[in-house]
């Protein structure tokens, strides 16, 4: 990191390299922390993997995101909560680039992105589950997980049309990979299932199972317990804090079920109709009276 | 020659005949699959790549048509050089119709094909020139005289070197889909775009490959074709004979396209030898769309099509 850029600086160094909008590498989190504006968030010690800042999204006249600002810090587990609309899903999809921000910036490793696409965003390190389940129907669980390390294999086309020598080599070795991601999942046992008759909960574990195959720096969990009963928001609860706690994976996740979010994340962004409105620890959200009003409506009087 | 060996014959140049349609289905089930879109210039695209194949063959002068043999190719260079015409033309499908169509309807999409055809078939009309062409690969022509001496059973050579070409492209094509990274990755953005998205498949660069790939089998079916009956421009029609094909084995299904190509070529030749006579005759013209149509009323998802069609 460019240490001798100070925090007063930082705007003008940022204007300086307009001209290349896409690979600043002004310090990031610096920039992010001189941003006091809205609730203050907590004390974050670790580094920031990703810092969001003043993005603004519209759908012609729909405002989707309005001016939000946050950060990751790597290794942490981020909640991001809010009533429906609020845009959650939005942030997400500008996160991974889906969708392109028509203001504001993010910085993910320390390196500004104005227009990310998805390809790019995998490649970078960033993995995806969905609202919806979003898998390969058609496939088993195996190849559907296999997907996963599309990025990391590189033998040419040529030698995966003879399916011989270099290609059949790297296949079995990221075959292995993923036989330790099915291990971890406890999916063993649908290995070679088509995905499409799979009952929702497994489905979901699969899905995660790709993501992971991609050994993320940053995994986007799209309310991975949408749907599942106690047992098996248990068994995914218990997935996700070992996913944190043994590869050092920084998650973003975004659920409905507060118990959940509460126990889990280290700290919750609150949103509401595309506005930031609270940021803190799990406790401080909690209190905060735009929280609670977002969530059960102002009384009129 | 007895009423059996008789039967045998008609069967297989059933046979045979199905695997020229097979050939032209297999490219239509191969972009339907990676793309949800309906590609109409299947057939033109063999014809296209016939053309190429017999120009550079020829050493005809692009858009002069004037013949010069110090330009004539080898048959193996002019194949190579037809199939990276086929790649190219890959890249400019992609780049010209398909990046600005994205996210657009399949109708919209199957619509661009139909113009393709008609830019393909001008295209090779203007570079190449309108009459009928001799192809002349070397490969063997005429009736097999071994099949002719042991089995007294008539079998061109021609159509003998298709079935065994079509088999082994259908196998490598097989394995390339069920076994390798890339054809993991074709199958996947035919199953969901975004989710082929966010694993970092780039989906310009899987279209291009199943485009080069539907170009190379459409090389392929426009030698076969052409060794048989010459590069013409009516060559472009057997698409429509791959449509009952495609109806019977189920758009999505590499084995359906094979399968039903070998039905309706051995359907239509039994049909029209055995029931022929009592309708005056002609049935090999229609008999195909009659069975597809029976198909479309009982098991519309073909035999081996993964799901009901929605889409064409």
């Amino acid at each position: 990191m460019n240490a001798e850029v100070t925090t007063a600086e930082a705007p003008a160094a940022a204007a300086a390299v307009a001209d290349a909008p896409e690979n600043d590498t002004a310090p990031a989190e610096e920039r992010a922390a001189g941003h006091g504006a809205g609730a203050a968030p907590a004390p974050a010690p670790k580094e920031t993997l990703l810092a969001v800042e003043d993005v603004s999204l519209a759908f012609g006249g729909v405002k989707a995101l309005q001016n939000v600002s946050f950060d990751i810090a790597k290794g942490e587990i981020r909640a991001i909560i809010g009533p429906n609309g609020a845009g959650k899903t939005s942030m997400l999809n500008v996160i991974n680039g889906f969708y392109h921000p028509q203001e504001g910036r993010i910085a993910f490793k320390g390196q500004l992105r104005r227009r990310m696409r998805p390809h790019f965003a995998a490649a970078q390190g960033i993995a995806r589950t969905f609202q919806n389940v979003a898998l390969f129907r058609g496939m088993t669980t195996l190849d559907n997980i296999m997907t996963g390390r599309a990025l990391k294999m590189r033998r040419g086309i040529l030698w995966q049309a003879l399916h011989w020598g270099p290609a059949r080599r790297e296949e079995l070795e990221h075959r292995e990979f993923v036989e330790h991601v099915i291990d971890f999942l406890e999916i063993e046992h649908i290995r070679k299932t088509p995905v499409g008759r799979l009952p929702y909960g497994l489905q979901k574990r699969v899905e995660l199972g790709r993501a992971l195959a991609m050994e993320p720096d940053l995994l986007l969990l799209d309310e991975p317990m949408a749907g599942m009963n106690l047992e098996e928001k248990e068994d995914m609860s218990r997935f996700i804090i070992d996913v944190n706690e043994q590869f050092g994976t920084t998650i973003a996740l975004i659920e409905h079920d507060m118990g959940v979010v509460m126990d889990l994340s280290d700290r919750v962004v609150v949103l509401d109709h595309g506005e930031k409105i609270a940021d803190g620890t799990p406790e401080e959200v909690q209190a905060d009276r735009r929280v609670i009003d977002a969530y059960l409506g102002v009384p009129n009087d | 020659m007895t009423e059996f060996s008789f039967f045998i014959e008609a069967v297989l140049s059933g046979l045979m005949a199905g695997v020229m349609y097979s050939l032209v289905a297999l490219g239509f089930v191969l972009i339907f699959k990676a793309s949800g879109v309906f590609n109409f210039a299947q057939g033109v695209m063999a014809l296209f790549a016939g053309l190429t194949l017999v120009g550079l063959l020829q050493g005809t002068i692009p858009f002069i048509h004037t013949n010069n043999p110090a330009f004539a190719l080898p048959p193996w260079a002019a194949i190579l050089v037809t199939v990276a015409v086929m790649v190219v033309l890959a890249i400019l499908i992609e780049r010209l119709m398909l990046r600005p169509l994205v996210n657009q309807e399949e109708i919209i999409l199957f619509m661009a094909t139909l113009g393709l055809a008609y830019v393909l078939e001008g295209a090779g009309d203007i570079l190449w020139g309108s009459d009928v062409k001799v192809l002349d690969l070397g490969l063997p022509q005429g009736a097999s005289d071994w099949m002719l001496d042991t089995f007294n059973i008539y079998v061109e050579k021609i159509e003998v070197v298709a079935a065994v070409t079509a088999g082994i492209l259908v196998t490598v094509l097989a394995i390339f889909f069920q076994k390798t990274r890339i054809g993991r990755a074709l199958r996947a953005v035919a199953d969901d775009h975004q989710a082929a998205l966010s694993v970092g498949i780039s989906l310009s660069t899987i279209w291009i490959i199943v485009w080069s790939v539907a170009g190379i089998v459409a090389l392929v079916a426009g030698i076969m074709w052409g060794a048989k009956s010459g590069i013409q421009f009516s060559l472009s029609l057997i698409a429509l004979k791959a449509l009952p094909v495609l109806i019977l084995g189920g758009f999505t299904s590499i084995p359906g396209a094979i399968v039903g190509g070998l039905i309706i070529g051995v359907g239509e030749k039994l049909a029209e030898i055995y029931a022929g006579p009592y309708v005056g005759g002609a049935i090999e013209n229609w008999f195909a769309y009659m069975l597809a149509l029976v198909f479309l009323l009982f098991r519309p998802q073909g035999l081996f099509g993964e799901k009901i069609i929605e889409r064409v």
